[in-house]
């Protein structure tokens, strides 16, 4: 069984990550020059796309803020309630749930940097 | 015997222990709101895949006033929870939290002093400073 | 002197009974503790109230009950501190209640033993007269963890407690941390394979009610954090275990 300490380390470094790359993400956002709204544009945000390093940040928001954001509700379920087929519940949704929204933010950044 | 466990009770009310369960009871809340949002944040920016048509449809329902109000409570939230996780990040190495001594009455526990209480109220500042800032940006261009 | 109204949590399981709160005006001093006042009640007004207490001095850990709202040790709060007219006394939470103010340290006290509260060294021999030095810095690692009174205060406290029956909790945890940080003690890494649990140490989230409510300076909460960081390896060279020394005569 993987440990508890090896989990929680992951729970941190992600969380340390996930504050630059968000930061950038918002940079985004903020530094197009005719405004945020317009930093929103279809093409814009299609541009964004195309720029290979920013599909990386995104790519990588996604994996740490799932698993910072997945373990976060892990800890929280196993500290509500106890019992061993209610904590391998648990265990299984929150892999489930990271998986899962990892795939589908995945396959977004794959579909809109081929548009 | 009559089990006496405070249960979720003991979660929800932030008023008594001071800052720290203060802070405990925020970064929670910030937690699960921070997850809710990014699987809707998810959601919503996928429709860039179906085309200019799809994405206008969903600026326009995300881009309103609503929406602007949502994005600043997360904006608050994704602050505080960064903050305030820095700080725990540091307390939790034993960095900041004093050293253990000699108690003497009427002893102040030193892990609750006044850095990371300081640390607490920035934390809580910075969010509401980025909320206004954030405010300004949305709000600011209609 | 003032008089105060002190409403007192009454259940009895026996009786089948609702809990509910019986109150009684009672003159106080500015001496007055709130176990004093209750013992006033009971040999006064009800016989039947049933607490726990011995020491009266806050040395013994046995009155711990929540007193508007706080837990705190009856025989360490003053009537005049609490600033009111009104006080409420409650069972500790997160005990089971035996009988009124009187609560069941049975999982308290066997969480506080799973910790190994004692020193675990091969090399000791009580009979061959030698002994353990240590420098005072090193007592002081651990002194302030070693004056906990084991009076539950802090697992009444504590968020984490509330929900969670596997968490040894804050008093169990900066026991761990005595021992562990104690240069006397051999066993660190199984002390570490302990708390390094689903259930263990990672629980804590510093929400530090437990050293606000300590009557005894231990300040769990900085235990907590230290045995933790000591599990990330921030403080792993620190610990040179004692060598035994003979005594010079
Ligand atoms: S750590 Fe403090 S509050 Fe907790 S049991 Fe020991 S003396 Fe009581
Ligand atoms: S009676 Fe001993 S601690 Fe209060």
């Amino acid at each position: 069984m993987v440990r508890e300490s090896s989990i929680m380390k992951v729970h941190y470094y992600t969380g340390l990550a996930a504050i630059v790359l968000v930061a950038i993400h918002i940079l985004f956002r903020l530094t197009v020059p005719e405004g945020y709204s317009a930093s929103l544009e279809y093409e814009n945000v299609i541009a964004n796309y195309k720029n290979i390093s920013y599909t990386l940040v995104l790519e990588l928001i996604l994996v740490t803020v799932a698993v910072h954001g997945f373990n976060g509700l892990r800890v929280i379920l196993l500290e509500l309630r106890q019992g061993d087929a209610w904590e391998s519940a648990v265990k299984w949704l929150c892999i489930a749930g990271a998986v899962a929204i990892i795939a589908y933010g995945t396959r977004t950044i794959i579909l809109a940097s081929m548009m | 015997m009559k089990e006496n466990r405070e249960g979720v009770k003991g979660w929800l009310n932030p008023t008594r222990y001071g800052a720290n369960r203060f802070a405990y009871w925020l970064q929670r809340l910030t937690g699960l709101g921070l997850l809710i949002y990014f699987i809707a944040h998810v959601i919503e920016t996928s429709n860039i895949v179906y085309g200019k048509s799809a994405w206008e449809k969903m600026l326009a329902v995300t881009q309103t006033n609503e929406g602007h109000i949502v994005l600043m409570v997360v904006i608050g939230m994704c602050v505080f929870h960064a903050a305030n996780g820095v700080r725990l990040y540091i307390a939790e190495h034993g960095k900041g939290i004093g050293r253990p001594g000699r108690p003497e009455y009427p002893y102040k526990p030193t892990s609750l002093g006044l850095g990371m209480k300081a640390c607490i109220w920035v934390s809580v500042a910075l969010a509401a400073l980025a909320m206004m800032y954030g405010a300004y940006v949305l709000f600011g261009e209609a | 002197m003032k008089r105060v109204k002190i409403r007192v949590f009454r259940y009895n399981p026996a009786d089948g009974a609702d809990a509910r709160y019986d109150e009684f005006e009672v003159e106080a001093e500015r001496w007055t503790t709130v176990l004093d006042a209750l013992l006033y009640i009971k040999a006064h007004k009800d016989h039947s109230i049933a607490l726990r207490y011995s020491c009266r001095m806050a040395s013994c850990g046995s009155c711990g009950m929540v007193i508007n709202g706080i837990p705190r040790l009856a025989c360490y709060t003053k009537v005049y501190e609490l600033g009111s007219d009104v006080i409420t006394c409650r069972p500790l939470t997160n005990f089971p209640i035996i009988r009124d103010l009187a609560t069941d340290f049975t999982a308290f006290f066997a969480k506080h033993k799973s910790m190994r509260p004692y020193i675990i060294n091969d090399a000791v021999d009580r009979i061959d007269g030698r002994e353990f030095l240590q420098k005072p810095e090193e007592v002081e690692k651990y002194l302030q963890f070693s004056y906990c009174i084991k009076c539950g205060l802090c697992y009444a406290a504590c968020p984490t407690v509330a929900t969670d029956k596997r968490f040894p909790g804050p008093q169990a945890l900066a026991q761990m941390y005595r021992y562990l940080i104690d240069s006397r003690d051999m066993a660190t890494d199984e002390r570490l394979k302990v708390v390094d649990d689903r259930h263990g140490v990672w629980r804590c989230h510093f929400a530090g009610s437990c050293s606000m409510v300590c009557p005894k300076g231990v300040d769990p909460a900085l235990g907590i954090q230290l045995l933790r960081a000591y599990l990330l390896g921030m403080s792993r060279d620190s610990k040179v275990v004692a060598e035994l020394y003979r005594r010079e005569k």
